[in-house]
């Protein structure tokens, strides 16, 4: 598909056509088909149920806000959102916190077994986390964090870790040695060229890093739901026992599912500016 | 680079062995118990030696989930990678309109699995559903709780919609790593576009391509959430994939016997391949030397 388009492009630049004409179609064809799912949804979000199930609309003919008031003001719904956001949060500055060091060290020395730990932390990337549910449960269970905040962050820092070591493994690498040896030959400890020196230097792997683990973490479902039941129910797992209780409130859903959407969009837009840079100094 | 030998540096990545130790040895070593040994409740447990995976390897249960798994990887892949690469060569290069199309371009991969889910089934539901109500307006034959062909195109669009953008941002960043110089020396030489792209564009992407592949390999081998949402595994076992029918028989049937020793061999497959990859991987690292 990509080459028959490339020739046509080069036809078309032949033909001394902006190039851009082409392209933009792809991409508004694209964008198209990216948003009109995600449209749909909010589109429900704002009708009424009666409206849902009788009609068909493209847009909301008797606008309501009434399912975001059921969301906002019920707090067996709200604090699923509090409750994600907090373990979240707390995996992200876990996973970040431990990974600098680790990446720091495989970025810049060898050391016996160096190579099988790095491939080992990567497996731990690829486990499936139906492999882990039932022993995940049982662990936590007996070591009493069942049903905290804590313990969904441990669990996801099973694949956020090992992603980012990687990631900022790979921005470390970009740094010249010199700098470090530099900095020790004027006398800096090594915690102290590594926090006032080298973490800035590394601040968009950092930033890169920090948006994975967001990322993973906020978007799993298996883990966090078999780890909780009440105190730190995620979001997403309130969700779905809503759907299978209260069978057809879709525009409920529909609400819920427009609010998780809003976290992702916002930190997207805080990274935008570095995003693509990030992803092309690092390997994720 | 140079790497300094510096047994020390041990010190620096023990936080995470011993965090990483914690959430995935001893879990594993439980599944690793479970997966040899049999019980009649009470706790009381004895050695049952391979005894579940003769039965699981006989048994064609798992053979028809990794089937399905396979086909769907495989198809999901094959779609996504080029997708990916044409999407990349067309988004534009700098200014407000690039800008624009990385938010919305990643917005899908910020949302949580189980909305991917509900946003298609939705999405797709004759009754209610634009998709549905439009393909079934035109007179096309399309249920997906019920057809074998619509769940399955369901759940493969819904990955693509997904997931395209990761392939697309990645090879993007590949795009942008490339110095200008390059596609002034291809203007002099008048290299057809053909040739910019396979000569120049497509050994820049090769590294961030494999991470891709990589990714999307093992992650569309891992996927749960979003089936289960849809489809729930159905019609039937149409779209019982790996991670579903594990589940079933852990946390459904509680038979732990069987899903341990399933554990081990699912996870032994993503491993073997996910190892030719990285192999594959770190061998054009080097050849580059990036």
């Amino acid at each position: 598909m990509a080459d028959a388009t490339a020739t046509r492009t080069a036809a078309r630049r032949a033909a001394s056509l902006p190039r851009v004409n082409g392209s933009a179609v792809v991409m508004v064809l694209y964008l198209l088909f990216l948003l009109l799912p995600i449209y749909w949804l909010i589109n429900m979000s704002l009708k009424t149920n009666m409206e849902i199930l009788s009609t068909f609309t493209l847009w909301p003919n008797d606008l309501t806000f009434a399912n975001y008031r059921t969301i906002l003001t019920d707090a067996s719904w709200y604090m699923g959102y509090v409750n994600s956001i907090i373990y979240v949060t707390l995996n992200t500055v876990i996973s970040v916190s431990v990974a600098l060091p680790a990446a720091y060290a495989f970025s810049r020395y060898s050391f016996v077994g160096d190579k099988h730990l790095f491939f080992w932390l990567l497996t731990n990337r690829m486990a499936p986390p139906a492999v882990f549910a039932l022993p995940f449960f049982q662990l936590y269970s007996s070591v009493g964090l069942f049903d905290t905040h804590i313990a969904v962050a441990l669990a996801h820092t099973l694949f956020n870790v090992p992603l980012a070591v990687w990631i900022l493994e790979g921005f470390m690498r970009g740094v010249p040695k010199e700098i470090d040896e530099t900095a020790y030959i004027d006398g800096y400890s090594f915690g102290r060229f590594f926090v006032k020196i080298f973490m800035p230097l590394v601040s968009s792997g950092i930033g890169v890093a920090a948006f994975f683990c967001f990322m993973f973490s906020w978007v799993e479902l298996l883990l966090s739901r078999t780890l909780t039941s009440v105190e730190a129910k995620p979001i997403a797992a309130t969700m779905t026992r809503t759907v299978s209780a209260s069978g057809l409130d879709w525009g409920v859903l529909a609400a819920a599912g427009v609010l998780t959407i809003i976290p992702g969009a916002l930190v997207i837009y805080f990274v935008r500016n570095y995003i693509a840079k990030g992803f092309a100094l690092g390997r994720v | 680079m140079e790497k300094t030998v510096n047994q020390k540096a041990w010190f620096l990545v023990l936080p995470v062995l011993v965090l990483v130790a914690f959430s995935a040895i001893i879990p594993l070593m439980t599944v690793v118990n479970y997966s040899v040994q049999d019980s009649f409740g009470q706790n009381n447990f004895f050695w049952a030696g391979l005894v579940w995976f003769e039965d699981l390897l006989h048994s064609p249960r798992m053979w028809n989930a990794l089937g399905r798994q396979v086909v769907f990887s495989s198809i999901i892949l094959a779609i996504e990678v080029p997708l990916g690469i044409f999407i990349a060569l067309n988004m534009p290069k700098k200014g407000l309109w690039a800008t624009v199309c990385l938010v919305l371009m990643s917005l899908p991969l910020l949302i949580p699995w189980n909305v991917v889910g509900t946003i298609w089934q939705v999405f797709a539901r004759v009754d209610i559903g634009l998709l549905g109500y439009t393909l079934d307006s035109l007179g096309v034959d399309y249920n997906y709780t019920q057809g074998f062909y619509a769940a399955w195109t369901t759940l493969i669009v819904m990955d693509v919609w997904h997931w395209t953008s990761l392939v697309a941002l990645l090879a993007y960043a590949g795009l942008q790593s490339i110095p200008d110089a390059y596609y002034q020396a291809a203007r002099i030489d008048q290299a057809s576009r053909w040739k910019i792209f396979r000569y120049i564009e497509l050994p820049k992407m090769s590294g961030v391509l494999t991470i891709a592949i990589l990714l999307r390999f093992m992650d569309s081998f891992k996927i749960y959430t979003e089936p289960f949402v849809v489809t729930g595994g159905g019609p039937g076992n149409a779209t019982t994939f790996l991670s579903i029918d594990l589940v079933k028989m852990a946390l459904g049937q509680f038979d732990l016997g069987n899903a341990a020793a399933f554990s081990i061999i699912y996870f032994l497959v993503i491993l073997a391949v996910s190892w030719v990859f990285y192999t594959v991987m770190t061998n054009l690292d080097k050849k580059d030397g990036v």
